[in-house]
């Protein structure tokens, strides 16, 4: 089933090589847990691009649909649903986020 | 309902993932005011779950499992769960 928000989702996270769907924006994140995922993000110093969902009843929605993930923030890396806060909060600490973001070719300024 | 959702949640979890260690923790309070926390609370948690059914599965794989043994509380106003979620190995290895 291909909806107008299916479509919308589809397209950002091809488009974008990271892409964060967040409450907020990454200047005045408005959930703590998204607020973690853009520290870890920007720490590491890659570019990525967000949607607030908190914007958008239906992408709101329809995320959680589309990702089988009940909660937001979610991450996606090269089209790739990664997981929501704990995931890459795990995968940072673990140098597995560094790995993942090299594998798949995207420059980032980390040296951690 | 009578029973709090911390102590659905332990239920449901216990029935399905017979953990050998399970912590549920009701984050409510510290997240008072914020879009999403209702005035009753029983909005935020946090579990921590050893179990060796996670033997073998993707980080994402266990949570989305145990996402969905709480569907009813998701549909139900659970708005945030933060998952620590370890096989008995990992769990050994981490404390070692």
């Amino acid at each position: 089933m291909t909806t107008p928000v299916v479509e919308r989702i589809q397209a950002e996270i091809s488009e974008h090589p990271v892409m964060l769907y967040m409450k907020g924006n990454a200047m005045f994140p408005q959930c703590g847990f998204s607020a973690r995922v853009v520290q870890i993000l920007t720490h590491l110093g890659v570019p990525f691009h967000t949607a607030n969902v908190l914007e958008d009843a239906g992408l709101r929605d329809g995320i959680k649909q589309f990702s089988n993930w009940p909660t937001i923030p979610q991450l996606y890396v090269k089209g790739e649903f990664v997981g929501g806060c704990d995931i890459v909060t795990e995968m940072f600490q673990s140098g597995e986020l560094t790995t993942l973001l090299e594998e798949k070719g995207i420059a980032h300024e980390a040296t951690a | 309902m009578n029973t709090s959702r911390a102590a659905r949640i332990e239920a449901v979890l216990t029935e399905h993932f017979a953990p050998v260690t399970l912590a549920v923790a009701d984050d409510s309070a510290r997240h008072a005011g914020h879009a999403g926390a209702a005035p009753g609370g029983q909005t935020h948690y946090s579990v921590t779950l050893v179990s060796a059914a996670f033997a073998g599965q993707s980080r994402v794989a266990r949570a989305r499992a145990v996402h969905a043994a709480l569907a009813a509380e998701f549909a139900d106003g659970l708005h945030a769960l933060a998952l620590t979620l370890h096989t008995p190995q990992e769990a050994a290895a981490l404390s070692g």
